[in-house]
């Protein structure tokens, strides 16, 4: 079989597995975005508080703090000293991520990962190719200017300009002008960089990558040798780098899980798989010749 | 050079021109938004912050926007600014004139911080310094002119401490008058409840950060009545005894009266 079109990704998918089964990750990941945002909404919608705050920081039941560790972080180089309920909320919160996944924020969190879809959608449906081309590793040099920035002025510096909490906080206090922002990554992702905000820029997801760079729960291309080329995969992925070692390195002694610390753990590769060879798995679950010796245990 | 040497030179060469690339890219954007973060330290003056703020630049290293304080606000007083106007981004402030602060007794704003960047050692609401009211236009506050319109004074939280009225002669009725408003910033926490109600289409009394509301003596400088409340007596007279070469019928009385004529 040769490649699909980039059009054309996820078709053979839903012809085979059917509507639904095709877009079962996704689903679920626009389920959880929303209703995060409707734990912070039902309060000032409906008088029913269940999260106050934002993504930044929130108090859920009046119990559980939450606090994102990269704004901390942030606080702390600019030289403040950390009250003890944020401290926990961030601890909480980077024992969650390591768990699942660093960027398992990015893809089942942050709002502004529909927006960023929906542009990389529409890139494939118009067929939107080429355009400024910029590294991947980028985002890692702008994470460490706003650590740098945030020493030097002595202030969250990035939070004046930062698209996440900017469109999360927008969305649950009001927008604003924060409206532009949300344009502006959305017309930045279709038309001049693919996944240029979320897979290059943003510093956010950058320091959520190297938190989960050893995390637990990974995606496994378990099934890479049924793996028929189609590259609906490479053309769905965020990240599409990420899959290679794990889906083709197999002669190089790459065990199937992919341990790129810049997957999201979408699953959106399973969703477009008809080999079904991607799972969900775990980090440790690496080994090629367990794996060998477990498919033969279960597929006789 | 060989092909493989050479090859080495190229990828070395590209590696380092695309690293310089990005560091340049990134440092530019950097100072960018260094000179935009000076600039957003620049509180706009009808700006106020919450309760157990001390300084703009370390609240804004302490606080992380995420609207906690404003949730608990029972008044609705408290806002986060969004995105184009001129208080940093996503930070919590009031606009008297709009909602002032009605000083909950148990300050519901600094308990939800997390982060500390509204101070829980603050626990007394009346020990706040949010800003302080300040009379900014004496041609149209009404007791000014004469008027007894005293609603500054009246709703006052800490009336005749933080506000007094002062009695002062009316020079253009030559008959009257005046009770002057004065805020005292020992008591005056800067809630605003004065500038919302003043009556004037635009108040003439205003909430403003205490920098700019404040004045300050040079610190060599000695006020001599306090000098002599400090001592327990004056420093100035009596003066000194003294040998004055005084004119014929003249004397010097030391107890205040200085030079006067000898009584005969």
């Amino acid at each position: 079989m040769t490649a699909n079109l980039p059009g054309q990704a996820g078709k053979t998918a839903v012809l085979e597995k059917g509507w639904w089964k095709a877009h079962q990750w996704l689903l679920l990941r626009r389920i959880s975005q929303l209703s995060i945002l409707l734990l912070f909404l039902s309060g000032p919608w409906f008088g029913y508080w269940i999260a106050k705050g934002n993504l930044t920081s929130s108090l859920t039941f009046e119990i559980l703090p939450l606090t994102d560790p990269y704004i901390l972080l942030q606080s702390f180089v600019a030289g403040h000293d950390i009250a003890s309920t944020a401290l926990y909320g961030a601890i909480i919160v980077t024992l969650f991520y390591l768990l699942v996944g660093g960027r398992v924020f990015c893809s089942w969190v942050c709002p502004v990962n529909m927006v960023t879809d929906a542009a990389d959608w529409l890139r494939r449906k118009f067929n939107i190719k080429g355009g400024a081309h910029l590294s991947r590793k980028l985002r890692y040099w702008l994470l460490v200017m706003t650590l740098l920035l945030a020493a030097a002025t002595a202030s969250i510096a990035w939070e004046l300009v930062n698209p996440v909490s900017m469109t999360h906080r927008a969305i649950i206090f009001g927008f604003g002008y924060g409206w532009l922002i949300v344009l502006s990554i959305f017309l930045f992702d279709l038309l001049l960089t693919r996944q240029g905000w979320c897979g290059r820029l943003c510093p956010v997801g950058a320091f959520y990558s190297l938190l989960g760079r050893f995390s637990i729960v990974r995606i496994s291309a378990r099934n890479r040798e049924q793996c028929d080329d189609c590259m609906d995969c490479f053309m769905v992925c965020p990240e599409e780098q990420v899959i290679k070692p794990a889906l083709k390195g197999a002669d190089k002694g790459y065990g199937p899980v992919i341990l790129d610390m810049n997957c999201t753990n979408c699953g959106r590769c399973i969703d477009v798989c008809t080999k079904n060879v991607f799972s969900f798995s775990n980090r440790f679950n690496n080994s090629t010749l367990l794996n060998a010796f477990i498919k033969e245990e279960v597929a006789p | 050079m060989s092909v493989k040497s050479r090859q080495s030179h190229i990828s070395r060469r590209r590696f380092i021109v695309e690293t310089a690339r990005a560091a340049c890219g990134v440092a530019l954007l950097g100072v960018g938004l260094g000179l935009y973060t000076r600039q957003a330290k620049s509180l706009p003056a009808m700006a106020i912050r919450p309760p157990g703020v001390k300084d703009e630049s370390d609240f804004l290293a302490a606080c992380v926007r995420c609207g906690l304080c404003v949730r608990d606000c029972p008044y609705d007083t408290l806002k986060l600014s969004r995105l184009g106007e001129p208080v940093a981004t996503g930070t919590p402030y009031f606009e008297a004139r709009d909602i002032p602060c009605e000083m909950c007794e148990d300050i519901p704003c600094i308990k939800a911080c997390p982060t500390g960047a509204l101070d829980k050692e603050l626990t007394n609401i009346d020990d706040a310094r949010m800003g302080l009211a300040v009379i900014v236009d004496q041609e149209t506050c009404l007791n000014y002119q004469g008027l007894r319109c005293d609603v500054c004074h009246r709703v006052c939280p800490l009336i005749n401490e933080a506000i007094t009225l002062e009695p002062r002669h009316n020079q253009r009725s030559g008959k009257h008058t005046l009770f002057i408003p004065v805020v005292h910033s020992d008591s005056c926490t800067g809630c605003g409840k004065c500038e919302r109600a003043c009556v004037l289409e635009e108040a003439a009394i205003k909430i403003l950060p205490l920098h700019l509301a404040k004045g300050e003596l040079g610190h060599h400088y000695r006020l001599g009545w306090e000098e002599k409340q400090k001592a327990g007596k004056s420093l100035v007279t009596p003066d000194e005894e003294h040998q004055y070469n005084l004119p014929e019928g003249l004397k010097y009385e030391h107890e205040g009266q200085g030079l006067m004529k000898e009584s005969r």
